[in-house]
C-alpha cells in the first residue's frame, strides 16, 4: 500500500498552545480520509501542515514519500478546496478556474479550454464569464473544488467546504463529492465537525480532540467499536458508564459506552442487566424520541426509543420511575486513556 | 448609480438650506474665481473691480520667467519622488504590520502616523537638526525626503485598511496552486491593493506638491512653487504672474485627483458585494 500522506509524531505548538500533539498518522494514496472533531481540536492544523501552510514544531511528515517540511505550498502536489472558498474576487470565474495553469506558463487558449472543461466537470459550463460575487454559495463552492482540481492534484484537501451550505444542497454535495473522489481515484483529505458527514462520505475517520486523535478506524468501527469515551460520545451520542457504575452492574471496573438505541424500558421486573432510574425530560427527534435518564448516583443515560412503530412499546412519562435493561453485549469496554 | 436613484427619490431639502449649501459652496471657492479672473486682467499693480480689460499677456510674462518654472518643475520633481517613496515604503510597512501581532506594533504605528499628527514645524526642525548632524546641506533630497516622511503615513493609512479587508485566505488559494511570491503579489495581491495605492498616491502628491512648513527647514536655497508664492507676497508689481501661476497649478492639480476619482470610482461596491 504507497502512502499519500505520512504523520510521524509531529506536533505543532503557537507558544504554550499544543495545537496538534505528537500525531502519527498514515493516509493511503486514494483514500477518502476525513479528520473530525470539534473545533480546536487540531484538524485544521493538520490539514495546513500538508498544504504547507503551516510547519511542524517537531516530527516529520512525508507526502508520497518524500520528506515535506520546509517545502513551500506552490511546491507540493496537493491542492485545497478553502472553507471559504477563497476564489479571487477581481477575476473570472474562467480566469479562477484557469489560476493554476496560468501561473505554471500553459499558454492562454489550452488552459481555458481546459477551465471549461473543468467547470462542465462541476456542472458550472455557461458561468465561466461571471465574478464570482454573480454566484450562489453552492456554486461558489463547485468552482473552488474545479480551481483546486485543475493542476490535477494527487491529493486534495479539503476545509469544511460544506459548511457554509444548507442541509439540502449539503447532502447533494455530499454525494458528489464521494462520487468525484472515486471517478478521480485521488487521495480526498476532509476536515469537519459534522460527525454525520464524516460517517457517510470516508473509508476512514480520524477523531481529532484537544491536538491528538483518539481513534482512527472505519465508518463502522467507530460507530460500533468507539475506544475512548470521547469517541464514544462525540460519534455515536452514546452514553458512557463510568467504571464504577460499570462495576456494580457487571463485576468489571472498566468504562463502557451503551448506544441510546441499545437501551430499553422494562415495564416490570425481568431477568438480565437491570437498573432503575427516573425519567427527567423527553425530546422529540422525529424518527426517535430522545428520554433523559437519571440512575443511582446522579449519572443520566440517554435512551432512544423510535416513533411511530406499528408495535406498541411501553412509552413512560417524564418523572416517572422506571427500569433500563440492555443486553450485555451492547456495552462496548472503553480505554482508561481518554 | 444606486446612490443616484435613492437621493432622487427623497423629498427635497427646504429652501433655506440649499441656500446655506450653496452659499457654503460660494464662500469656499469664490477666491479662486477670482485669483482666476485676475489672471487676465489688464491692470498690473492691484486688485480693482471691476476688472479693466481682458489680456492673455500675463501668462507669457509667466511662462518666461526662469524662476516661475524652475519652481514648478522642482515642485513637480519633488512631489513624484516623495510619492513614489510613500508608495513603496507604506505599501511595504502595510504589508509587513497587517497581519502580524508582536510587542511593540502599535508604537511602531503610532510612529509611522507621528510626521502628519505633529505640527509641520516641529517635523521641519526635527528634520533639519537631523541633516545638520549627519552634515547634509540642505538640497533636493533632502526635501524630498522630508516630503516623504509624511506622504508614507496617508499611502499606509490606505493600504492597511484594504489589507485587512482582504482575507488571507487569497494568498493562500493562490500559494496552493502553484504561485510563488512573486506571482501571488503580481495576479492576487496588486489589483486587491491598487485602488487603495493609486487614492493613497494620489493624496501624498498633493500634500507634497503644496507642502510649505517642513519644505521651509529643508530645501535651504532651492525653492519649491509654495515657497516660491509665498515670496511673491512681498513684491506687489508680480501679484497678476502670481494670479497666473496659481491658476496654472489649480488646472495642472486638477487632472491627476479626477483622475484617481474616475478610476477609483465603482471599485468600492465590487470589493464590498463579495462579503
Amino acid at each position: 500500500m504507497t502512502l499519500a500522506v505520512e504523520f510521524s509524531q509531529i506536533s505543532r505548538h503557537y507558544d504554550a498552545v499544543r495545537a496538534v500533539d505528537n500525531v502519527s498518522l498514515a493516509i493511503a494514496d486514494g483514500e477518502f480520509f476525513s479528520m473530525l472533531g470539534p473545533s480546536g481540536s487540531g484538524k485544521t492544523t493538520c490539514l495546513r501542515l500538508i498544504a504547507g501552510f503551516e510547519q511542524p514544531s517537531a516530527g516529520s511528515l512525508r507526502i508520497h514519500g518524500q520528506e515535506a517540511a520546509g517545502v513551500p505550498p506552490y511546491l507540493r502536489d496537493v491542492n485545497t478546496v478553502f472553507q471559504d472558498y477563497a476564489l479571487f474576487p477581481h477575476m473570472s470565474v474562467l480566469d479562477n478556474v484557469a489560476y493554476g495553469l496560468m501561473v505554471k506558463g500553459v499558454a492562454k487558449s489550452t488552459r481555458l479550454a481546459r477551465a471549461e472543461q473543468m467547470l462542465a466537470m462541476v456542472k458550472l459550463a455557461d458561468y465561466g464569464m461571471r465574478k464570482p460575487a454573480a454566484l450562489s454559495g453552492g456554486q461558489r463552492q463547485r468552482v473552488a473544488l474545479a480551481r483546486a482540481l485543475i493542476n490535477q492534484p494527487r491529493v486534495l484537501l479539503l476545509d469544511e467546504p460544506l459548511g457554509a451550505l444548507d442541509l439540502k444542497l449539503r447532502e447533494a454535495m455530499q454525494s458528489e463529492l464521494k462520487a468525484l473522489q472515486k471517478q478521480l481515484g485521488i487521495t480526498f483529505i476532509y476536515v469537519t465537525h459534522d460527525q454525520g458527514e464524516a460517517l457517510s462520505m470516508s473509508d476512514r475517520v480520524a477523531v481529532f480532540n484537544k491536538g491528538r486523535i483518539e481513534q482512527v478506524d472505519s465508518p463502522q468501527q467507530l460507530y460500533t467499536q468507539p475506544r475512548t469515551a470521547f469517541v464514544a460520545d462525540f460519534v455515536g451520542g452514546a452514553n458512557v458508564l463510568p467504571a464504577a457504575l460499570a462495576e456494580t452492574l457487571t463485576g468489571r471496573a472498566q468504562a463502557c459506552a451503551i448506544r441510546p438505541e441499545q437501551i430499553y424500558f422494562l415495564s416490570e421486573h425481568g431477568a438480565g442487566l437491570q437498573l432503575p432510574g427516573q425519567v427527567l425530560d423527553i425530546q422529540y427527534h422525529g424518527a426517535v424520541s430522545r428520554f433523559e435518564v437519571e440512575v443511582a448516583g446522579g449519572q443520566r443515560l440517554a435512551v432512544a426509543v423510535p416513533n411511530g412503530q406499528t408495535l406498541a412499546q411501553y412509552r413512560p412519562e417524564p418523572g416517572s420511575a422506571v427500569r433500563l435493561a440492555w443486553a450485555p453485549e451492547a456495552m462496548v469496554w472503553l480505554s482508561e486513556q481518554g | 448609480m444606486r446612490s443616484d436613484t435613492a437621493s432622487g427619490m427623497q423629498p427635497a431639502a427646504p429652501l433655506w438650506l440649499r441656500g446655506l449649501a450653496w452659499g457654503g459652496l460660494l464662500f469656499l471657492h469664490f477666491p479662486l474665481v477670482v485669483v482666476c479672473l485676475y489672471a487676465f486682467n489688464t491692470e498690473a499693480s492691484a486688485f480693482s473691480f471691476p476688472l479693466q480689460g481682458f489680456t492673455l499677456h500675463w501668462f507669457e510674462a509667466a511662462l518666461a520667467r526662469e524662476d516661475v518654472l524652475q519652481a514648478i518643475w522642482l515642485s513637480l520633481k519633488v512631489a513624484s519622488g516623495a510619492t513614489l517613496l510613500a508608495l513603496l515604503l507604506g505599501g511595504l510597512a502595510a504589508a509587513a504590520l497587517y497581519r502580524r501581532n508582536f510587542l511593540g506594533r502599535d508604537a511602531i504605528t503610532v510612529m509611522l502616523s507621528l510626521p502628519i499628527a505633529l505640527p509641520g514645524i516641529v517635523t521641519g526642525i526635527a528634520l533639519l537638526s537631523t541633516f545638520k548632524l549627519a552634515e547634509v546641506d540642505p538640497n533636493f533630497w533632502t526635501i524630498l525626503i522630508g516630503h516623504a516622511t509624511f506622504c508614507m503615513v496617508v499611502v499606509y493609512n490606505n493600504v492597511i485598511a484594504r489589507f485587512r479587508r482582504m482575507p488571507y485566505s487569497l494568498v493562500e488559494a493562490s500559494m496552493d496552486l502553484g504561485a510563488d511570491s512573486l506571482q501571488t503579489f503580481r495576479h492576487v495581491v496588486l489589483p486587491q491593493i491598487a485602488t487603495a495605492l493609486l487614492a493613497g498616491g494620489v493624496l501624498a502628491f498633493a500634500l507634497s506638491f503644496d507642502e510649505i512648513i517642513v519644505t521651509t527647514f529643508t530645501a535651504g536655497h532651492e525653492k519649491t512653487l509654495p515657497i516660491w508664492l509665498l515670496n511673491q507676497l512681498g513684491r506687489p508689481r508680480d501679484v497678476p504672474i502670481t494670479n497666473v501661476v496659481a491658476m496654472l497649478v489649480m488646472l495642472l492639480t486638477m487632472g491627476p485627483i479626477l483622475l484617481a476619482w474616475k478610476l477609483t470610482q465603482g471599485t468600492e461596491a465590487v470589493a464590498g458585494s463579495g462579503k
